[in-house]
């Protein structure tokens, strides 16, 4: 990519401003991500800069923790402050978050493994119309899905139930898992499979013991994209979910709505750490599934 | 050589012909290939195909008021309109008969039905029903059933109401489709617009339109050069800078919003800067948020990994021997880069255009957080008539609506890229 040493004056300006350019797209891209983390350890009540963070040198009174205390649900004398409620909403969202979001894990990808399996099969019948059906929870808007699935959960009475909110979420979630899982059965040596039953092994052995341990990378990045999608989802939370079933996002969301706040900034901060630990996982994961694969890493 | 050839069919071992047993074979494989999927296209189909097909049957069901007023409707439909001018005795009698025995919850829901039709409704029938209930509760059932009425509220001759009923007397409607439209019924029953104070629909389909193609241009333009950089880099570096696409598109979308509120509010991050550089005065802060602005912001921000990843992927497969043969041949860069590189990344910037597009119309949560009064998209009132006003039928239209825009997108990204080449990360 480099600029070639005979180029002319008038091409190396234009080089240096396309590059220029993307590091300004990249700015735009990752900078309020990170504008967010320092105001969270802010002393003000308000979501933005105090002169004191940018003062130098740096005022430590400035900076406190008191906002992540106050997600915690401590709330002694030096944490509270008259404009920002103190409760244990957020721990309380942060435990309906990850169990709503590990029950629904477990199930979308049992379900969404399974058949990502069938799919990959050659003898499959109708594979394009079924894998419309089993992807169209991904495509459909989240505003649509959550009207049909509330009148229709309404009528079954499961409306602001958790069993309601996970089924909704497994639905969701399931088409990440088959699409991954998919993916990574693409390749797959069915040979492998040829020889464990040509050996003796049920199929069921042979599952566990020559087909799941080689896609098992996709299957966990299935999952934990599945995982994801719940733990972020706030449009069907809102329409199905009483205050019994509050998430992080749906805490957020009435946080942004009626008491902006910086204990929202302390919990957006915990959750980009949390995708940084996803990313990482998830891309890991990818580079052994292409080597156990046998497929150049790129 | 001819009679090397069996003629009968060839056999396997058990005496059954081959190609009988290969079919049995290749059925037995087909149903257990289906088998696998069958749980999950089970459960999609319960939990996600039934309710958006619920969802099509409520915007143009009217089951509920027919079943509130099964013989007042019935007789309805005797009524010649071209001979009388109000509808015959029976209708009256069967409409009061109703109302006076019938279920008090049920009459309010389908009253509420009614004044979508037109307004005044409501109120009708409710001092109406005050009026029955006395003269029932005296035991004195009148002789003439509509005199009775047209005496207590004399709209009851007012043959406008009566046409009005005639949009109700089947079992489906498309009167919310007509809301959903800005449309609705006048006197003669004829499709019309409405009032000028009530068309928001329209508008805000056009808004909505508007938008998106404004968030697919602004994410066609930054995007194209990222994902060209990130294509012809060495992998090493490309793969770090990968790194500010794909955490973005890992990170919460409420995250991302409620960034964008701290970047762009009035005290906010971007106009603090503007003010420091001495751009702007300190009470001559921008107003970036909570209006069209502050969702065209974000939206872009929160859809442009979706437009870098597919461009990226097609970028990667361009060789670069293409450009340099081009120059070699006598083209000026600008000349080889339009005519050489550009069309070959066409497949690319469509996949990235259509799928911000349709993400873009259906967005709900940023517009709702970072659109202010008009910023709002349309997704905002099928939330406030699901959550709101109650009007489910205007609800399941509106929605019903936006799924057919997106299925014919969907059915043209199908053809331009194919549905099951989505990839992920």
């Amino acid at each position: 990519m480099a600029l070639p040493s005979y180029a002319t004056p008038v091409q190396r300006t234009y080089y240096y401003a396309y590059l220029f350019f993307c590091a300004v797209v990249f700015f735009f891209l990752i900078a309020p991500l990170f504008a967010i983390i320092p105001i969270s350890f802010s002393v003000s009540p308000f979501m933005v800069f105090t002169e004191g963070m940018l003062a130098w040198p740096p005022d430590p009174e400035a900076w406190s923790l008191r906002w992540y205390k106050n997600m915690i649900g401590d709330c002694s004398a030096d944490v509270v402050s008259s404009t920002v409620p103190c409760s244990t909403k957020w721990m309380k969202g942060t435990v309906n978050s990850f169990y709503i979001g590990i029950i629904a894990t477990v199930i979308a990808t049992a379900l969404g493994t399974l058949a990502a399996l069938g799919l990959s099969r050659p003898h499959m019948p109708y594979k394009g119309l079924i894998m419309a059906i089993l992807i169209s929870p991904m495509i459909v808007p989240l505003i649509i899905t959550a009207a049909g699935m509330f009148f229709f959960y309404a009528r079954i009475n499961l409306v602001y139930t958790f069993t309601g909110v996970i089924l909704a979420h497994v639905a969701l979630a399931t088409p990440f898992v088959v699409i991954t899982v998919t993916a990574t059965l693409v390749g797959f040596d069915m040979n492998m499979v040829k020889a464990a039953q040509s050996l003796g092994a049920k199929p069921i052995r042979t599952f566990f013991k020559v087909i799941m341990p080689l896609i098992l990378p996709g299957i966990i990045s299935g999952a934990l994209f599945a995982f994801i999608t719940s733990f972020d989802e706030v449009v069907i939370v809102m329409f199905m979910a009483s205050i019994d079933q509050l998430t992080i996002p749906k805490q957020m969301w009435a946080g942004i709505r009626q008491e902006i706040s910086p204990v929202i900034l302390c919990m957006a901060t915990c959750l980009v750490l949390l995708s940084i630990f996803l990313l990482t996982t998830v891309e890991l994961l990818r580079r052994r599934s292409e080597r156990l694969r046998g497929i150049k890493s790129r | 050589m001819e009679d090397c050839i069996s003629t009968s069919a060839l056999l396997t071992t058990d005496g059954v012909p081959l190609k009988q047993s290969l079919k049995k074979a290749e059925r037995k494989n087909k149903l257990r290939a289906f088998l696998l999927v069958f749980p999950l296209l089970l459960f999609i189909i319960v939990t996600f195909v039934m309710p958006i097909g619920d969802m099509l049957f409520r915007s143009v069901d009217d089951s509920q008021i027919n079943g509130v007023f099964p013989n007042t409707f019935n007789e309805y439909k005797k009524w010649d309109k071209e001979k009388d001018v109000l509808p015959p005795e029976e209708v009256y009698k069967a409409l009061f008969e109703e109302l006076a025995y019938g279920e008090k919850i049920q009459i309010g829901r389908a009253l509420t039905r009614m004044n979508y039709s037109k307004s005044g409704w409501k109120s009708l029938i409710k001092t109406t029903s005050r009026q029955i209930k006395k003269a029932v509760k005296k035991d004195e059932l009148p002789n003439n059933y509509k005199e009775f009425l047209i005496s207590a509220n004399e709209k009851w001759a007012d043959p406008t109401f009566w046409y009005a009923m005639g949009q109700m007397v089947n079992n489906t409607t498309p009167i919310y489709y007509w809301n959903a439209l800005d449309r609705t019924y006048d006197q003669d029953q004829n499709v019309v617009m409405q009032d000028e104070k009530r068309r928001i629909y329209i508008k805000t389909w056009i808004k909505t339109l508007k938008i998106s193609v404004y968030v697919t241009i602004f994410c066609l333009i930054l995007g194209f050069p990222v994902a060209h950089l990130l294509a012809n880099l060495p992998l090493r570096y490309s793969n770090l800078l990968m790194i500010f696409v794909l955490l973005p598109f890992w990170t919460s979308l409420l995250v991302r919003t409620t960034a964008w509120i701290v970047m762009l509010q009035q005290n906010g991050v971007i106009n603090g800067i503007l003010v420091w550089l001495g751009i702007l005065s300190d009470d001559g802060r921008l107003q970036l948020v909570y209006n069209e602005t502050g969702t065209l912001i974000a939206m872009t921000q929160i859809l442009l990994p979706f437009m870098i990843l597919p461009l990226y992927s097609v970028m990667r497969v361009i060789p670069k021997s293409h450009m340099r043969a081009a120059q070699n041949l006598g083209a000026k860069p600008a000349t080889a880069f339009w005519r050489v590189y550009l069309p070959q990344t066409i497949p690319g910037m469509s996949a990235g255009g259509l799928l911000v597009f349709v993400l873009a119309i259906g967005y709900f949560i940023t517009p709702e957080l970072v659109g202010g009064k008009d910023g709002k998209l349309i997704g905002h009132w099928i939330a406030y008539h699901l959550k709101t006003t109650l009007n489910w039928g205007l609800c399941a239209a509106l929605g019903a609506i936006l799924l057919g825009v997106m299925l014919i997108f969907y059915w043209l990204y199908n053809k331009i890229v194919g549905i099951d080449n989505i990839k992920l990360g």
